[in-house]
C-alpha cells in the first residue's frame, strides 16, 4: 500500500472505456438486447478488454412505462455477459444514465468491485414517454400540454427575472446542432442549419420554438470504471473521476426554484468540494450538460455556479459557450441533438470523460483537463454530476 | 343491501394501463418467430454446443454473440408442469390446462407453453408431447397453440443446422401491456377533490411552515409534518408564468393556441395549473388576475374548466414571484 492510500478513504475511478451507438430516430435492426449489446462492446473494445474482466454490471433506463421493460436487469443479464455477476438497475427519471454511473463509480470508490461496467439505453421508436407520463389517473385533472409545456412556463419565468432577451434560446439551439456534425454519434446532423431557420421554426409551446426541443432516438451508452490497478493497465489515457453526487428534491413543494432548483445548486457544490473547485468558471474547462430546451443553458450555467444569478444567458450571447469559446457547452451537440432518454444523462458524463481523455475528436476542445458532466430528471428534481480531470485526484 | 349518500372518506376508481409496445426482433428472435409461423422450431447452439430452444442472441456462459441456428423436433418431453385450474384471459387455452416446461428432442432446454389436458391426472414429468400448430399462423410465440399428448418414443434426433432465412421474414411484434390497478388517492386527496364539487378549493396548512398546500398530500413535503387544518383558498388568483400550447393534444378537446398557465389561488403556498380563456391567448401576461369558470358539462368534472379575467389590475411582481 501506498502513502497515497493510508490517507484517502476512496479508491480513485477512471473511466477506461466509452461505447455509444450511432444514435437515430429507430434501430429496426437490433433488439434491445442488440442495442445495449453494441455499446458495451465498443466501450470494452475501446479499453481492450473482455467480458470476463468485468466484475459487476449496473444498467440504467427510462421509467418502466416509458418502453414497458419493467426488468432490465433480468431481461438483459445474457446481453451484457452478466451471468454469474452482481447487476443491477437505477432509476431516476432523465437523470438516470448520470445516477446509474455513480452507482457503478461508487462500487469501484468503496473497492467493492475492481472493474464495472455500466451503461444506460432508450429506444423511444419502441416506446411512448408521451403517453408514459400522462397516464390517465383518477380524479386528477389531465395534463394539458406534455412534457414541452411543463417546461416552457419555467423558461419564460427565467426570461422574466433575468430580463434575457428572447433570442438567447436559438442561439443554444444553432449552436448544439452545429457541434452536432462534429460528433459522428450525435443523432441529427442538420447540415444546413441556420440561425434563422432555428428563429423561423413553429413555436410549439411559447416561448419554446421547435428547433429549440431535443428529438426522440434510440441509442445506448456504456462505460467500463475501474480501479488505480486498472487504469495502469489501461492501452488509452483514463478519464479520473474527481467529484460526483446526486440530489434530489419533491417535484412540488411551497417555496421551490423551478427555475433555479436548489437540489442542483446543493449537488454541484458537493461535486466542487469533492473536486477542490473554488471557482469553476476558471477551472472547469468545458460542460456537458443536460439541456433538453435550449433556453436551459443559461438556467443551468447559473445553477451551476458558471455564473451570477441573472447572468447566464449573457455568456451564451457572448459566445463563450461555443465550441471555441472560454466554456463550451454541449460540444457533442447534446440533449438537443441526440435524446435516447435513458440514456442522455450517461452520454453526458461519457462525453465530458472523452474531453479529458483527448478522445472526441472533431468536437474535442483543445487542452480540456477537466469537464463537467450533468444531467437532471423528473420535474427539475432528480440531479446527478460528476467532474473528471485528466490528471488522478490528488488526495 | 343498505346505501348511504354519504360520500365515502377515501376515493377509489379503477385504474387501468395499457400500451402496445412495438419490439424490433433482431436476427435470432426473428428468425425463431418467422420460423414457428412455417412450422418449423428453431434453437441456437452455443459456444460448448448446447442448443437453447427458445434461442438467444447472447452466451449466457460466455456472453459470445450466437448465431449458429438449427432445427429441433415438434415432438418433446415435459420436464415439470403445473396445472391451471381457472385460465385467465389472454392465456394460450380457455380450458383448464397445464403449464409445462417442454424440451423438444434435439434441445438441451426446455420452452414455456400451454399442454391441453382432461386434468392433472393425465400429466406427468416426462410425459410425451407434441406441438399443435395454430391454424392461422403469423410470427408469434402463440403459433403454437399449444402442446398435446403424443405417443412418440423420445428421439434420438440430432439438430439439423438451418440457416435461419425465410422469405418475408418477421421482424417485428407488438407486445401489449396491460395492468389493471385500483387507485386511491388517499384522504387528503380525497377531502380536496370533495370540496372541489362543491365548486371550493380547500388546502391544507403545514403547521410548522404555515404554507398552504393546494392539492394537499396529507403532508408537508418540506418539513415531512402532517397537514390538518384545512384552509379554503381563491377562488381568485395570479398568473405566475405561463406558455401558449400550439399542439393539439390527443383527448384533449380545446383548439389550439390557447394558454397553459400557473395560478397561485389567493392564500396558496404554491400555484397549480389551469388553462386561461376569457381573453386573447397574446394578451395573457405574468401577474394577470383570474378566477374560476365551472361548468356543468359531464365531462368537465370537478375540475374548473378554464380560469378568466378577473378585471383587477395586475398583481405587482413582487407579491407573486416568490411563487414561480
Amino acid at each position: 500500500m501506498t502513502d497515497t492510500t493510508k490517507t484517502t478513504h476512496k479508491e480513485p475511478v477512471a473511466v477506461v472505456g466509452i461505447g455509444q451507438t450511432k444514435h437515430v430516430a429507430a434501430r429496426r435492426d437490433v433488439s434491445i438486447a442488440g442495442l445495449v449489446r453494441e455499446a458495451a462492446r465498443r466501450a470494452l473494445d475501446d479499453a481492450e478488454l473482455n467480458w470476463p474482466d468485468i466484475d459487476a454490471v449496473v444498467i440504467g433506463k427510462a421509467p418502466d412505462f416509458f418502453e414497458g421493460v419493467m426488468m432490465p436487469e433480468l431481461y438483459l443479464a445474457d446481453a451484457l455477459g452478466a451471468v454469474g455477476k452482481p447487476m443491477l438497475r437505477v432509476h431516476t427519471a432523465g437523470s438516470v444514465g448520470g445516477s446509474t454511473a455513480l452507482v457503478a463509480a461508487n462500487l469501484v470508490a468503496s473497492r467493492v468491485h475492481g472493474t464495472v461496467l455500466t451503461l444506460a439505453f432508450e429506444k423511444q421508436s419502441e416506446s411512448n414517454a408521451m403517453w408514459g407520463l400522462s397516464l390517465p389517473v383518477p380524479f386528477q385533472q389531465p395534463l394539458l400540454a406534455g412534457a414541452g409545456g411543463f417546461f416552457a412556463p419555467h423558461v419564460r419565468a427565467y426570461m422574466r427575472r433575468t430580463g434575457a432577451p428572447d433570442t438567447v434560446g436559438s442561439l443554444v439551439a444553432y449552436k448544439d446542432r452545429r457541434n452536432a456534425l462534429k460528433n459522428p454519434y450525435a443523432h441529427l446532423h442538420e447540415h444546413d442549419i441556420t440561425l434563422e431557420k432555428v428563429q423561423a421554426s413553429p413555436m410549439l409551446w411559447d416561448p419554446v420554438r421547435y428547433s429549440e426541443t431535443c428529438p426522440s432516438s434510440d441509442g445506448a451508452c456504456a462505460m467500463i470504471l475501474t480501479d488505480r490497478a486498472g487504469a495502469a493497465r489501461s492501452p488509452r489515457p483514463p478519464a479520473w473521476m474527481l467529484g460526483g453526487a446526486m440530489r434530489s428534491e419533491p417535484t412540488l413543494f411551497a417555496g421551490k426554484n423551478f427555475v433555479s432548483p436548489q437540489a442542483g445548486k446543493d449537488c454541484a457544490a458537493d461535486v466542487y468540494r469533492q473536486a477542490r473547485i473554488t471557482d469553476p468558471r476558471r477551472e472547469i474547462d468545458a460542460v456537458e450538460m443536460y439541456v433538453p430546451f435550449s433556453w436551459y443553458e443559461p438556467m443551468w450555467l447559473e445553477n451551476l455556479g458558471f455564473a451570477d444569478e441573472g447572468e447566464g444567458w449573457k455568456l451564451t450571447e457572448a459566445g463563450v459557450t461555443e465550441l471555441d469559446g472560454d466554456l463550451p457547452v454541449n460540444m457533442s451537440g447534446g440533449v438537443l441533438s441526440t435524446n435516447p432518454i435513458g440514456a442522455s444523462g450517461m452520454i453526458r458524463f461519457a462525453e465530458a470523460a472523452l474531453q479529458v481523455r483527448g478522445q472526441a475528436g472533431e468536437h474535442q476542445v483543445e487542452g480540456a483537463r477537466k469537464v463537467l458532466g450533468h444531467a437532471y430528471g423528473g420535474g427539475s428534481q432528480f440531479f446527478s454530476m460528476w467532474l473528471v480531470g485528466a490528471e488522478p485526484p490528488t488526495r | 343491501m343498505t346505501t348511504t349518500s354519504r360520500p365515502p372518506e377515501v376515493l377509489r376508481a379503477p385504474l387501468v394501463v395499457e400500451f402496445p409496445f412495438t419490439r424490433s426482433l433482431g436476427p435470432v428472435q426473428s428468425a425463431f418467430l418467422t420460423g414457428l409461423r412455417e412450422r418449423t422450431v428453431l434453437g441456437v447452439r452455443t459456444t460448448d454446443g448446447k442448443v437453447l430452444v427458445p434461442p438467444v442472441e447472447y452466451d449466457p456462459a460466455t456472453a459470445d454473440e450466437i448465431r449458429d441456428l438449427v432445427e429441433v423436433a415438434a415432438t418433446g418431453t415435459v420436464t415439470t408442469w403445473a396445472w391451471n385450474p381457472r385460465p385467465r384471459p389472454g392465456q394460450p387455452l380457455d380450458t383448464p390446462f397445464a403449464w409445462v416446461l417442454v424440451q423438444l428432442d434435439g434441445a438441451d432446454t426446455a420452452l414455456l407453453h400451454a399442454l391441453d389436458a382432461p386434468g392433472p391426472d393425465a400429466v406427468r414429468t416426462g410425459l410425451r408431447v407434441r406441438v399443435r400448430w395454430a391454424a392461422r399462423r403469423e410470427g408469434a410465440i402463440t403459433d403454437i397453440a399449444c402442446f398435446e399428448p403424443d405417443d412418440t418414443a423420445p428421439g434420438a434426433r440430432r439438430p439439423a443446422p438451418h440457416a435461419g432465412a425465410f422469405d418475408d421474414p418477421v421482424t417485428g411484434i407488438v407486445a401489449p401491456a396491460r395492468l389493471d390497478y385500483t387507485y386511491s388517492p388517499g384522504a387528503a386527496q380525497s377531502r380536496y377533490i370533495n370540496a372541489l364539487a362543491e365548486r371550493r378549493t380547500v388546502g391544507e396548512r403545514c403547521p410548522s411552515c404555515r404554507k398552504v398546500y393546494v392539492p394537499p398530500r396529507g403532508a408537508c413535503p418540506t418539513c415531512g409534518i402532517a397537514t390538518d387544518e384545512q384552509v379554503e383558498v381563491g377562488p381568485a388568483g395570479t398568473v405566475t408564468t405561463y406558455c401558449i400550447v400550439n399542439i393539439k393534444a390527443k383527448n384533449l378537446d380545446v383548439e389550439v393556441p390557447y394558454v397553459y398557465a400557473h395560478i397561485a389561488l389567493d392564500g396558496a403556498g404554491l400555484a397549480l395549473h389551469g388553462r386561461i380563456a376569457g381573453i386573447p391567448y397574446d394578451q395573457v401576461r405574468m401577474g394577470l388576475r383570474v378566477e374560476p369558470v365551472w361548468t356543468d358539462s359531464p365531462t368537465g368534472g370537478r375540475f374548473p374548466d378554464h380560469y378568466r379575467p378577473t378585471g383587477e389590475p395586475d398583481a405587482e411582481y413582487d407579491t407573486y414571484k416568490e411563487l414561480i
